[in-house]
């Protein structure tokens, strides 16, 4: 059985449609390692996002999670970490 | 000595044109753009009639960003906003940004945003509601996007007095020019034909439920019936009238010359509406006598009732037919914040012109003896504008408007 997971194009679309792109910012390039305040996205948009996650996998984030997870990299890990069927979880 | 405080920039976006030079082709000859509801169906409410903004899709004109965080007021705001500073001539970065400003009104907030969020809140839960509806909705919105996206980081507020909030705005921002701010975008927008921002309209009993696009709206005519709503506004760039000369300023298109601001007496008082006191306090503000002023913009209300009170001020302190009054309004539907804002910039283009657009379909009612200019625009001269707005619930509100030699 396959497990979900959580991609960061799954991440990408759902900054797209919570909270829109900036110009300045070409997603399609190599994001990983960049922070989300680079990519132009505040506190507000990462609430919006993090809300957006939650509710889409049915998981429950921490209120930190982009404090403790600044890149796109490391957000997709945490996220992981906390969908069914992970060893973390 | 107090600061002359004048326009040097605007920005418009009204349902029978956006920008200032289709606004004002479209106003000048009495273009109407009154028509059936487009933005939902208004087959099963009582009011059917709109003046709506077609065409205006906000990705074409601002950031990504900002799409998915902002009411379509909001949008129409910003957009006019970016107008009336290339407008003026003036970019974020000229200006020290603590000595710009943004006070703007608004009468309903962003209601078709809130309309999709408690849509999404009852359907399917909290979690599904936008982080943004925590801003969006308010009334307050208009004034910080604008601060935002400009970089205007001094006095900001916002004045919540229905119609004339679109004056009141205007008035605070003079003041605020006086006490030391060099410039401040000023003005309103409201955009809400949206099914609960239309319910909420339809809510104080003087929207027109008529479906006849030239009989719906019918200000100072024996069939008055009510009002038709509109969405859209103008913002304008205020400026210190030496500072904007010092800039070198390339339009100055009119002074805010005078003010004033009353509220009406308890209903079943018997004392006089507050109209006419507001128009006096206006006209002493600006040092002009009755006799200076060239042309009056009416509130136009559209009710027998209100219709009758104003023309009882005006003739008042004008006399009996003693100066030309319009209500261009009659082509946009009523727009709320925007109303005023929209007549101060009509009030300056025509003076600039010496042309009075006219108030579209109207037959003036033996009953008011008015000089309403009516089908066609009139040729005149004219030195001193006074522009009328009220608000629901009593608020009056008159400025004069001084238009600059050329």
């Amino acid at each position: 059985m396959s497990q979900p997971e959580f991609t960061v194009e799954d991440l990408k679309r759902i900054l797209v449609e919570g909270a829109g792109a900036d110009e300045g910012v070409d997603l399609d390039s190599d994001i990983l390692d960049t922070d989300f305040e680079s990519l132009g996205y505040e506190s507000l948009a990462l609430l919006e996002t993090a809300g957006r996650i939650e509710r889409e996998f049915g998981i429950t984030l921490d209120d930190e999670v982009f404090i403790d997870n600044p890149t796109p990299r490391e957000l997709v890990a945490a996220v992981n970490a906390k969908l069914p069927g992970s060893l973390a979880a | 000595m107090t600061a002359r405080v004048v326009i040097t920039g605007i920005g418009i976006a009204a349902p029978n044109g956006f920008g200032v030079e289709d606004y004002w082709a479209a106003t000048r000859v009495g273009k109407s753009a009154i028509g059936r509801i487009t933005r939902f169906d208004p087959t099963q409410y009582p009011a059917r009639l709109a003046g709506e903004i077609r065409g205006f899709d906000a990705r074409d004109h601002l950031p990504g960003r900002l799409i998915p965080q902002t009411d379509r007021m909001t949008q129409l705001a910003l957009v006019a906003t970016d107008s009336a500073f290339e407008d003026a001539g003036v970019k974020p970065g000229d200006i020290p940004e603590y000595d710009m400003g943004v006070v703007t009104a608004s009468t309903a907030g962003g209601f078709e945003f809130g309309q999709n969020e408690l849509q999404a809140l009852w359907s399917k839960g909290s979690q599904h509601v936008s982080a943004y509806q925590s801003f969006a909705w308010f009334y307050a919105v208009n004034s910080g996007q604008i601060s935002i996206r400009n970089g205007m980081r001094g006095h900001s507020a916002v004045v919540v007095s229905d119609q004339a909030g679109g004056l009141d705005a205007i008035a605070q921002a003079r003041r605020q020019i006086r006490k030391g701010s060099k410039l401040i975008c000023s003005g309103g927008v409201d955009a809400s034909i949206c099914p609960w921002g239309w319910v909420a309209q339809l809510a104080n009993g003087r929207v027109s439920t008529s479906e006849n696009t030239e009989r719906a709206y019918l200000p100072f005519d024996a069939d008055a019936s009510g009002y038709v709503p509109g969405e859209g506004g103008a913002l304008l760039i205020l400026e210190d009238a030496e500072a904007a000369r010092q800039r070198g300023a390339e339009n100055v298109y009119g002074e805010i010359a005078g003010y004033g601001s009353t509220f009406d007496p308890r209903p079943g008082s018997g004392r006089e509406p507050g109209l006419r006191r507001a128009i006096e306090l206006a006209l002493a503000d600006a040092d002009a006598e009755p006799s200076d002023i060239g042309v009056v913009f009416a509130d136009a209300a559209g009710t027998p009732e209100l219709d009758r009170v104003e023309a009882e001020a005006l003739i008042e302190v004008f006399g009996a037919a003693g100066v030309p009054v319009t209500a261009p309004k009659t082509m946009t539907g009523r727009l709320y914040s925007g109303a005023a804002p929209v007549d101060v910039v009509t009030a300056v283009l025509a003076m600039r012109e010496g042309l009075i657009p006219p108030t579209v379909n109207v037959s003036l009612s033996p009953e008011y003896d008015i000089d309403l200019v009516t089908a066609q625009p009139r040729t005149a001269r004219v030195r001193n504008a006074l522009v009328v707005a009220r608000g629901y619930g009593g608020f009056n509100s008159a400025m004069v408007v001084r238009g600059t030699d050329r």
